[in-house]
């Protein structure tokens, strides 16, 4: 008998219809692969086995009556920082030690709705705040690649960073993720998955744990561009209950893969090109214009004179905003409580044992930027920026450019507790140096697998598309994807 | 800009994180580095921008100021480290 682990979501989706194999079967596979890799990958903190074969059980009934969803019978992986009804729902913080929440977010509601499975809860950076998976209080992600003979552990990236291994070892057939600064992206190009960041306003954000509010989003990672947009169009709607969500039907993005690209056009930014960056991400790059020219595609080069300050923006405003939506963890409500002789030195006892140093440290810097006398000098100015970078990407559009393509990462992934990288915590954060943009910005991001470095490692390349055109990003890359191939990793775990 | 330490403890009072002497000369220079990285918006000429609000034009949905949820007490202190008869304990506030 085939694998079913290694198949996509849109062959699952036929097998189960023609009943070559029930949804039991299916998440039975995954549930095996899961038990059996988990504890040297740690992708999953919680494993909901007898919810996930209860759902399967209902799908396999529908199923059989023909009336399945668009995602019946489908198990999945869904990040920690989605509330799920009763179960594991912590952002991965020792603050929320315990939390179970009597809600369902809108994204997951979707997805069950849909008729898709639960198979647990994925590890993630704390408060999705981390760009390697190593903040997580439940230890770090482990990515499942591996440099050519070699065994030291790499990390997966973050904060998606479980998603992102959950998907590229084969213990679900997709996940939910979120991307603040670059936490699908980043991770899917570390991992050789597809991942995309919707434009700001199409998943609603209700029931998802907030980092920063103006900046996070949801989205899916899969195997491929088709499954990436499969699971989009279930995880997106319109939602009463955000009020950044925006009023636009959800369209068919599958309609969109396999079309042409013959005649868009494909901006290829200047900046992108940063000082010091490898020579394999160039010749990446280069290697996706010229894919993108053959199938058709007119190649402009544009100018985008104000990319370099994103990063430091980003590090104004998510601080900034993270400081505020962290407020409310006091150890009254919910989660842990750390006792003190009065009431305040029991909310900074709580604070301190409950937070992890790299979410100290963003409510600091965001405390900091945001008191008596700073609001101007800093968030202030920084949203002023973010005007200017919005108004790169509109010059652009208004010339014509139906996407842009750049690197997605400035790097392949690197090892866990790299001491340099560990040492400067700027330096960490130049990761999401080219999908940081995207998020201040508000603007659709995917990033599609291109190829291996000269040690074997996953690299990707990301395009950007125009406010709500997510349908170009899957038609554009479906034609990288179709060039570059499909990337696994070798086993070595399990 | 920089901070000094007792600036750190400041804020983390205002925070309420409770850091000690040790993790407030560490986190110093930690906050140093991160605010010294944000200071290249200096170099942005931000006469006449108008700070960004929305990423998406849109005015902001509204609905009728009515009662919509509620009667879930149960609910709402069901994660709650101490409660009793649907109410959060705390310790005393008022001697």
């Amino acid at each position: 008998m085939t694998d079913l682990t290694k198949l996509t979501i849109a062959d699952a989706r036929e097998g189960l219809k023609n009943k070559d194999y029930t949804s039991l079967e299916l998440t039975d596979a995954f549930l095996s692969n899961i038990e059996a890799a988990n504890g040297q990958l740690n992708a999953f903190v919680s494993i909901t086995a007898d919810r996930a074969r209860d759902m399967a059980r209902a799908s396999d009934t529908k199923l059989a009556g023909g009336n399945g969803g668009a995602l019946e019978g489908i198990p999945l992986g869904i990040k920690d920082l989605f509330a799920t009804k009763g179960a594991h729902t912590q952002a991965c913080s020792h603050i929320l030690d315990s939390f179970k929440p009597a809600y369902e977010s809108t994204v997951t509601s979707n997805l069950w709705s849909d008729g898709a499975v639960m198979l647990g809860k994925l590890n993630m950076d704390e408060f999705a705040m981390g760009s390697s998976n190593e903040t997580s209080y439940y230890g770090d992600v482990i990515n499942p690649w591996r440099k050519k003979d070699s065994n030291q552990d790499l990390v997966p990236g973050g904060s998606s960073g479980g998603s992102a291994t959950a998907v590229a070892a084969r213990l679900c057939m997709g996940a939910t993720a979120t991307d603040t600064g670059g936490s699908i992206r980043q991770p899917a190009a570390f991992t050789g998955t597809v991942g995309i960041k919707p434009t700001y306003g199409r998943c609603s954000r209700w029931g998802i744990v907030a980092f920063a509010s103006s900046l996070d989003q949801a989205g899916p990672i899969a195997h491929t561009v088709r499954d990436s947009a499969i699971l989009l169009k279930s995880m997106a709607s319109i939602d009463p209950k955000d009020t950044t969500s925006v009023d636009i039907e959800v369209p068919d993005y599958e309609a969109a893969i396999g079309k042409s690209v013959k005649g868009l056009k494909i901006g290829i930014p200047a900046e992108y090109r940063m000082d010091g960056m490898p020579g394999e991400i160039e010749e990446l790059w280069q290697k996706g214009i010229a894919w993108l020219k053959d199938a058709g595609a007119e190649i402009v080069d544009i100018s985008m004179p104000h990319t370099k300050y994103a990063l430091p923006a980003y590090y104004i405003v998510a601080p900034a905003e993270a400081s505020s939506n962290l407020a409310r963890y006091d150890g009254v409500r919910y989660g842990l409580r750390v006792p003190g002789k009065d009431i305040v030195e029991m909310y900074e006892n709580t604070r301190a044992e409950g937070f992890g140093d790299e979410v100290k440290r963003r409510v600091l810097i965001g405390t900091y930027v945001l008191s008596a006398g700073y609001y101007d000098a800093y968030y202030l100015k920084a949203q002023k920026v973010r005007t200017l970078i919005k108004r790169d990407f509109d010059l652009a559009w208004a010339n014509g450019v139906d996407a842009i393509l750049t690197p997605a990462t400035p790097s392949a992934a690197f090892g866990v507790a790299d001491q340099e990288l560990h040492a400067d915590p700027v330096k960490m954060y130049l990761n999401d140096i080219f999908t940081v943009t995207v998020n201040m910005a508000g603007l659709p991001g995917i990033a599609v697998p291109a190829g291996l470095d000269k040690d074997g490692l996953p690299l990707g390349l990301q395009l950007i598309g125009k406010p709500f055109d997510e349908a170009t990003l899957f038609q554009v890359g479906q034609v990288i994807e179709d060039a570059a191939g499909s990337f696994e990793p070798e086993k070595w775990w399990g | 800009m920089s901070v000094d330490t007792d600036t750190v403890k400041r804020v983390a009072r205002l925070a309420r994180i409770k850091v000690s002497e040790e993790d407030a000369t560490r986190m110093t220079g930690e906050l140093n580095a991160i605010l010294g990285f944000v200071e290249q918006l200096d170099e942005v000429n931000i006469d006449g921008v108008e700070p960004m609000t929305s990423v998406v034009e849109q005015t902001m949905k509204k609905r009728v100021d009515g009662i919509t949820d509620g009667n879930k007490a149960d609910d709402i202190t069901l994660n709650a480290p101490v409660s009793e008869d649907h109410f959060f304990m705390v310790p005393k506030v008022v001697e």
